[in-house]
């Protein structure tokens, strides 16, 4: 009997359509969210994220919207972000059809927003996202879809985001993020080191042995990848098979 | 026959309808007393924290028809924090009273697992169960939880271990719960939600 390591797929919605930023070229269209999340449902992702990453107050209805649709596709777990300011954009998330809600910008700002949230929908229903960069032997958290440094030190915020009810940190190396050159896994480590909760690690997938390796030295709970699964190139089902042959505890589909 | 799932203002209310009216389950909200006293069937569902979950029930009057309905023999499922609830108190919230149709108090998981405790897990069969019933035993549910009913309750029928062995699936008499979320648990919860529904024709 033993937890199972999560694989998360992520949509990075704007104007109700997957998309994925590619240098000099600004975004590409990936496809529609609700056919995705349903796709990654049957190939047995373990959960689904889904981030508004327009994060535009006149861009809220349509994300909601989105929201509805996708969990409509889905019997695993749905979390979803991007924008949350207050616990009214929390509630209206978790009412389109999500499970839990993930944080950072307005957390970093006003850090009541997490105490908030995690009393009134439960510690296991508020992710602190947490997007980093490293600086020397430690990493700096940043806002802001990674534009501003907040000057905060990432393992003590994410310390402080789960003594204020944070039930998970989805950590994502900025440094990494589309490199392809795999996690960032002493970042991991360092944060699941620090926290008693679930890590969800982010940034820099490309191989199955990134997820591997993240799993091992990065001590991860789960690993979260978007356009590596977006292609077809790798499916989940494939990924979950050659864990599960290295012994990773996997939940293989049936 | 028409399954009241029980709305107390919070919970993952449209998920769990989702999924009951997906096995072609009849449905309806129950938010006053009187939809709870006509049950044929119920669905206690809950997220969130213990203290607000018998507070919604207690200012919408739902409790007496819950443990009325209990007493008459209705089938009532609950889920998560709704399986909590049968018990008579838990640790999350001292001094609130749960249904009590079990004595034992829910506790939290101990500091040295992570807790919540997120994620797909395995469970063990310790009686024969309804709802397990042709599911395979190297199975994995969705949990997502920071409390947990001790599995020496005398209703478990499946035990999970996270930091101490609890109850993941409880049945006696007319009364099931599972601790994990079946309608997050793809296929095999949508199983166990079919063994319900089956159970109560």
């Amino acid at each position: 009997m033993t937890l199972a390591r999560r694989i998360i797929p992520c949509l990075d919605v704007d104007a109700g359509r997957v998309v994925k930023g590619i240098e000099f070229e600004g975004l590409r269209d990936m496809g529609d969210p609700a056919e995705l999340g349903a796709r990654y449902n049957r190939e047995g992702a373990d959960e689904l994220v889904v981030l508004d990453i327009s994060a535009s107050v006149q861009g809220r209805a349509t994300f909601l919207e989105t929201i509805r649709r996708v969990a409509e596709q889905l019997n695993i777990p749905l979390t979803a972000g991007g924008g949350i300011r207050k616990m009214e954009d929390g509630r209206a998330v978790l009412r389109a059809g999500a499970d839990k809600v993930t944080v950072n910008t307005a957390a970093v700002e006003r850090p009541e927003l997490i105490s908030e949230l995690s009393q009134q929908f439960g510690a296991q229903a508020v992710v602190l996202s947490l997007d980093v960069k490293r600086k020397g032997d430690s990493w700096e958290a940043y806002t802001r879809g990674g534009r501003d440094a907040t000057g905060l030190d990432a393992a003590e915020w994410a310390a402080e985001a789960v003594s204020r009810g944070a039930g998970e940190i989805l950590v994502t190396s900025i440094d990494r993020d589309g490199t392809c050159s795999g996690f960032d896994c002493e970042l991991t480590a360092k944060i699941a080191a620090t926290v008693p909760v679930p890590v969800i690690a982010s940034g820099g997938a490309s191989t199955f042995e990134d997820f591997l390796s993240v799993y091992t030295d990065g001590c991860a709970d789960a690993a979260l990848a978007a356009s590596i699964f977006h292609q077809e190139t790798r499916s989940i089902s494939a990924l979950k098979k050659f864990l599960a042959e290295r012994g990773v505890p996997i939940r293989l589909s049936r | 026959m028409k399954i009241a799932i029980v709305d107390y203002g919070a919970g993952n209310l449209p998920s769990v309808e989702r999924a009951l009216r997906g096995l072609g389950a009849e449905t309806e909200r129950a938010v006053e007393p009187g939809q709870l006293r006509a049950a044929k069937a119920i669905v206690l569902p809950g997220v969130g924290h213990f203290a607000a979950f018998v507070a919604g029930l207690r200012e919408r009057n739902l409790t007496e028809p819950l443990r009325a309905a209990f007493q008459a023999g209705v089938p009532i499922l609950g889920i998560c924090l709704g399986l909590q609830a049968m018990f008579a108190s838990s640790e999350e919230a001292p001094g609130d009273k749960g249904l009590g149709f079990f004595p034992e108090e829910v506790r939290a998981l101990p500091t040295n697992v992570k807790s919540p405790h997120i994620g797909w897990n395995q469970v063990r069969r310790t009686q024969a169960s309804v709802l397990l019933r042709g599911i395979p035993d190297d199975a994995y549910f969705y949990f997502a939880h920071s409390f947990a009913a001790p599995a020496s309750a005398e209703p478990t029928v499946a035990a999970c271990d996270h930091g101490f062995p609890f109850s993941a699936v409880i049945e006696r008499g007319n009364l099931r719960g599972v601790q994990f979320h079946p309608e997050k648990s793809g296929e095999t919860g949508a199983q166990v939600l079919r063994n319900f529904v089956e159970s109560i024709q």
